[in-house]
């Protein structure tokens, strides 16, 4: 098998439930390259959160390879850290045991000092240095939700995984979740796959959207780049000249296009398709 | 009256109701008996042959009247730890005797329910498999099994232990296994991406998180245990609570049975508000 330097390799994946019904997702192809940040966002009920489980080992795929750093991904890892949709904190334990209980997973020999003191390095830079003694259950969605994505970092994964972390929060919190995860992965070189519903989340986090056709059948159906450049704000995002373009393109694909490559693949038709890259923005003016 | 809380005011009412009981006891049972006319003075032996001596109250029926009772009642507390042989010892001892059978039998419960629970609650195939014999094993009353327990164990204070041991088992071995089997499918899932060890995730992850549902099957145990030993005590005798019980009976001394029912009461309600604490400790809220 021939070995690229690819960071993460995907090809022909997919799943089904049952034999005798259709494929949630099939041939899915898609890289992803040491320090992107990769979102992906699609119609629910086509399979993104499964990929996602595929990507962390929780859950098999039917067909179809996931080849992360020359290694085939089976089962779980430390090297990829996921942050759950629900945040999935032990809620016997107070922030920094949660926190820690990774740490000493990842770093059995470590000792305590050692492990309370890296695990309080990983809260400082989510802003939670003062509640590490609470439970869960007296924290806020958002601060929850922190915690999960400083639990994540704490065991330095090589690649982090988030389920659509910010789904259930406000608007205002996950503006302000947004900017701290900006703020590390540029500060981290972290490598993110990162599902979310939010089209403004996505340009404003993301090197590359990949966008899903519905399910069943489902593929991605483009692999947009994202034209606005590097170091963006939240506050400034929407007067960059590229956001329009960027924006119309991925709330055009949602509403009408999704559709249209189901129909398509349900007749067979989309056998050995590959995603359209895109650059909005840029290709309109090229063209 | 409006600033009091519902707390002291029920506390208010309880008492309340328990001087009323306790005034209707007290009528119950101490009546000054008139004698009736047509019967002179005169007769007054023939009073006392009948049980009717005296002007004085006197009981109307066997119960005790509550100054008996109150006798009665400092009598044993005075002395609890007593020893006069087989048939007359202190409360204390028999309490204690009581107790350590329903502690070792509940101990030895505990000691395979918990692990036999957590396995069944780990593998489906083992609840499949194991889940017929236990609902049918369940609904049995311990004293069932006492003859088997005579007959194969022939010491009836052992058999007594087993008794309890036999009835404890069943809450906790189900409530253990519900609560491993129902460990959020999230939290096991941290724990997989974390590869932590299987040992670590038994103890710190499905343990605490099945710890609340574990300690409930241990205070429904417990409950059971404090009904069932009393009977066994009665059926076995020897010793303990319910033997004392049983041996006041024999006696026709009922403000010692009454004494001994409050016991059995009291001491009951400590044990489930022990385990109350407990199971208190290790909930936790989501």
């Amino acid at each position: 098998m021939q070995i690229e330097n690819t960071f993460l390799k995907v090809s022909n994946l997919s799943k089904s439930y049952k034999a005798d019904a259709p494929p949630v997702f099939e041939g899915i192809d898609f890289e992803i390259e040491k320090g992107e940040f990769v979102c992906i966002i699609g119609h629910s009920g086509c399979g993104k959160t499964t990929i996602l489980n595929v990507l962390a080992g929780l859950e098999d795929a039917t067909g179809g390879d996931a080849i992360m750093l020359g290694k085939h991904i089976q089962g779980p890892g430390l090297e990829r850290g996921v942050v759950f949709q629900g945040h999935a904190l032990m809620p016997w334990m107070t922030v920094l045991q949660n926190v820690a209980f990774a740490v000493k997973s990842k770093y059995p020999d470590w000792s305590k000092e050692q492990i309370t003191e890296h695990s309080k390095k990983y809260l400082a830079m989510v802003g939670l240095v003062n509640a590490e003694t609470k439970k869960p259950s007296e924290l806020s969605g958002g601060m929850k939700q922190r915690v999960g994505i400083a639990r994540a970092f704490a065991i330095e994964p090589k690649m982090l995984l988030l389920d659509e972390p910010f789904g259930a929060l406000d608007a205002l919190t996950r503006g302000v979740i947004q900017d701290e995860l900006l703020k590390i992965c540029k500060e981290t070189n972290q490598t993110v796959f990162m599902i979310t519903h939010d089209v403004d989340e996505a340009i404003l986090l993301s090197d590359k959207i990949m966008l899903m056709s519905n399910g069943p059948n489902a593929r991605i159906a483009e692999i947009v780049v994202n034209t606005l450049p590097k170091g963006r704000q939240r506050a400034s995002l929407h007067h960059d000249p590229m956001y329009y373009p960027m924006r119309n393109h991925l709330v055009d694909f949602l509403v009408n296009r999704s559709k249209d490559l189901q129909i398509k693949g349900a007749k067979g038709e989309l056998d050995g398709y590959k995603p359209v890259i895109v650059l909005p923005g840029v290709d309109a003016a090229v063209a | 009256m409006k600033t009091l809380s519902i707390k002291v005011k029920g506390a208010i009412l309880s008492v309340v109701i328990l001087l009323l009981c306790l005034s209707i006891w007290h009528m119950a049972t101490t009546q000054k008996v008139t004698p009736p006319p047509g019967i002179s003075t005169n007769s007054s032996d023939y009073n006392s042959l009948m049980g009717q001596g005296g002007s004085e109250p006197v009981q109307k029926t066997g119960f005790p009247t509550l100054t008996q009772m109150g006798q009665t009642i400092y009598k044993q507390l005075s002395h609890p730890f007593y020893d006069n042989g087989p048939n007359d010892k202190g409360i204390g001892i028999q309490l204690a005797y009581s107790l350590a059978r329903v502690g070792l039998g509940f101990l030895l419960a505990m000691i395979v329910a918990i692990p036999f629970g957590f396995w069944i609650g780990m593998s489906p195939l083992a609840y499949e498999a194991f889940n017929p014999f236990i609902q049918i094993l369940k609904p049995i009353s311990p004293l069932a099994w006492m003859p088997i327990a005579l007959y194969t164990i022939k010491d009836s204070s052992i058999s007594g232990i087993f008794v309890i041991f036999i009835c404890s088992v069943w809450p906790m071995l189900l409530n253990t296994a519900f609560g491993v089997a129902n460990v959020r499918k999230e939290l096991l899932n941290v724990a997989k991406t974390l590869e932590v060890s299987p040992l670590r995730k038994a103890f710190l992850v499905i343990l605490p998180a099945a710890a609340p549902t574990i300690l409930t099957g241990m205070r429904i145990s417990m409950g059971i245990a404090w009904l069932v030993i009393v009977a066994a005590e009665m059926l076995v005798g020897g010793t303990g609570i319910g033997y004392f019980l049983w041996n006041e009976w024999n006696n026709l001394s009922l403000s010692s049975v009454i004494f001994a029912i409050l016991l059995i009461g009291i001491v009951g309600m400590l044990l489930d508000t022990a385990f109350g604490k407990l199971q208190k400790a290790v909930s936790y809220a989501d």
